[in-house]
């Protein structure tokens, strides 16, 4: 029922998961000197869904609007960037666990203490958590200040001694980070699905009547806060391991705005929304920046004219199309998401 | 009746600011009856409901449940005691189908999330549950419709059920048959009467019918004070009762 969708939905995300995975085969042919650069690119955008979806479980299953997602990105970089020796590759196979869980606890410590707010207090308390740790690792001699910290070598992965991947080879590294997106959205379409998932829409849709149930919400909201910090430093550590570097704008509030923007323009509470809007930006971002050095304003306007046209993003566009809007049951799921007509299901207090 | 009440308030009192919504009420509940509260607009029912069920501190005065007191437990806490609520609004899940809105309510008194990832065995009694519950609310026929889609009616039936899942020794409605139709009204009651073997029942409602038909006893309020309590039909013949609430009630009526 809910978080299921109608079949083009697996379909059209089947038919871009082969388009994308297959461009190193079609790549080439199709933008020939450029191939690499745009595999580059396509290798980001991966990242970055991988990072939007995060941020879905958050702002979309559970309802809780975060304005310091970057905090746990940022730390997945300068994680990976402290801990690799200097002369040497480290190994992915303790270093993903180790980003996983400094993330875990970060997430943990500044969960229990934003859990418990709402509305623009989760916002500002967020916000205010993600710029106390950007002001500290742009200070502090020891992340390298404003510059950040440079990782000499990606994490290999081997066997004992013998390299399984060549993670120099740009293609690896593009299927390490596609595999990685596609089981946490395998994990994270399980999750919502779950009995977990259950409670956490139940909350967002209704939190004190969770509570009337007997449900200790804020455990629930908890776990989905570090679950979402988990998988965002994992995408952090992913796009220090592209660029090389850890760098402060990582974890500022600018890229928790960015990542929120993708959401919105792919559809929050889907799950597979965000991956879109995280494809969807970093194209117009592209477009719009070779188009004008103003290109903030087009991408500001064209935001605004997602949130007017397609307030469910590209998403809702894709569950239901505007010429099925009335056949389709999705549509109505949309609908009765929407605060306006839950408040009208509810009888009026007298 | 001579049980020892399930529920009892001592000089219950709720102030917010200068106005006494509240104001020592005492009153108590006996195991297995219907124990109506009446009283016209803003007589202090609603804020009554919300001290019984922890969701407002009383000012003074306390509410014991199974003779402990309930002061200082949140409200899931309360939940979890055994008082189950429902609201006035009508306080669903609406885009979960209304089977699933009924396993909710019952999985968190049966283990909660993690004993029905941990056993099939207890996920599957969980639904049992909330199908009996169903079954109970005469709503198995619209159990996989979403609830969002029912009518008005079935979805506060629908309330009535999720109540029912989480197993409550009390169960507190508030106005469960508030903005229903005559026939709506009427097969609610029915529900309300044929839980009375298993349940106990503190009932906050308008209708005077369905009062009078369900309820063992009867407190009216005023003005946030007890104007009188005690078996129906001593409520009913009440001057006093007949007065200062049937009259003014007449009164609004006939104007």
């Amino acid at each position: 029922m809910l978080h299921r969708y109608p079949k083009r939905v697996a379909f059209i995300m089947l038919a871009l998961l082969a388009i994308v995975a297959f461009y190193p085969l079609w790549g080439p042919a199709v933008f020939g000197d450029q191939s690499e650069f745009i595999l580059e690119k396509l290798t980001l955008m991966v990242i970055l869904a991988l990072f939007a979806m995060s941020l879905d479980l958050l702002v979309g299953i559970v309802g809780l609007v975060s304005l310091g997602h970057a905090l746990f990105f940022g730390l997945g970089a300068y994680t990976l960037a402290l801990a690799s020796p200097d002369f040497s590759p480290a190994s992915l196979w303790w270093m993903l666990p180790l980003v996983m869980l400094v993330a875990a606890v970060a997430a943990l410590v500044v969960g229990v203490l934003v859990i418990r707010t709402k509305g623009i207090f989760f916002i500002m308390t967020t916000l205010a958590f993600g710029q106390m740790l950007y002001y500290l690792v742009s200070t502090s001699p020891f992340t390298g200040g404003t510059d950040g910290v440079f990782i000499m070598f990606r994490p290999s992965v081997t066997l004992g001694e013998t390299p399984l991947l060549d993670m120099s080879d740009p293609h690896t590294f593009f299927y390490l980070c596609l595999v990685l997106l596609v089981i946490g959205f395998l994990f994270l379409r399980w999750l919502t699905r779950s009995y977990y998932g259950q409670v956490l829409d139940g909350i967002h849709d209704n939190e004190h009547r969770m509570q009337a149930l007997g449900y200790a919400t804020h455990g629930y909201k908890l776990i989905a806060f570090v679950i979402s910090g988990v998988l965002a430093a994992i995408a952090g550590m992913l796009a220090a391991m592209q660029y090389g570097f850890a760098n402060p704008a990582q974890l500022g509030w600018h890229t928790s705005g960015e990542v929120l923007m993708m959401l919105i323009l792919g559809g929050m509470g889907t799950i597979f929304g965000p991956i879109l809007g995280a494809f969807a930006y970093e194209i117009l971002l592209f477009v719009y920046e070779h188009l004008t050095m103003h290109w903030p304003i087009l991408m500001g306007l064209t935001i605004i004219v997602a949130v007017l046209v397609l307030p469910r993003g590209i998403a809702g566009l894709i569950i239901a199309p505007p010429w099925q809007r009335k056949k389709t049951p999705a549509v109505e799921d949309e609908v009765a998401a929407s605060p306006s007509v839950r408040s009208t299901t509810q009888h009026k207090e007298g | 009746m001579s049980q020892e009440p399930i529920l009892a308030t001592h000089g219950l009192t709720r102030r917010f600011g200068g106005l006494v919504a509240v104001n020592d009420v005492g009153f108590d509940v006996r195991p297995n009856e219907i124990h109506a509260v009446l009283g016209p607009n803003g007589a202090g029912k609603s804020t009554l409901i919300n001290l019984l069920s922890g969701e407002l501190p009383p000012s003074e005065g306390q509410v014991l449940f199974h003779g402990k007191p309930i002061q200082g437990k949140s409200v899931r806490q309360i939940a979890r005691m055994g008082i189950g609520r429902s609201h006035q609004k009508t306080n669903i899940f609406p885009r979960l189908t209304c089977l699933q809105n009924c396993e909710l309510a019952a999985r968190i008194h049966m283990g909660g999330v993690l004993g029905s990832w941990r056993s099939r065995a207890r996920a599957r009694e969980v639904t049992e549950r909330a199908r009996e519950v169903l079954a109970t609310c005469q709503l198995t026929p619209r159990a996989d419709t979403r609830a969002a889609d029912m009518s008005y009616g079935e979805q506060r039936q629908l309330q009535i059920a999720m109540v029912l899942a989480t197993a409550p020794t009390l169960m507190l409605l508030d106005e469960p048959m508030a903005g229903m139709g005559r026939e709506e009204t009427v097969q609610v009651t029915d529900l309300l009467e044929s839980l009375t073997d298993r349940y106990t029942l503190v009932l906050i409602e308008h209708d005077m019918d369905s009062v009078f038909r369900l309820a063992d006893r009867i407190t009216v309020m005023v003005d946030g004070c007890v104007l009188e309590s005690g078996p129906t039909d001593q409520i009913r013949r009440s001057e006093k009762v007949r007065d200062v609430y049937l009259g003014r009630h007449h009164e609004e009526a006939t104007a």
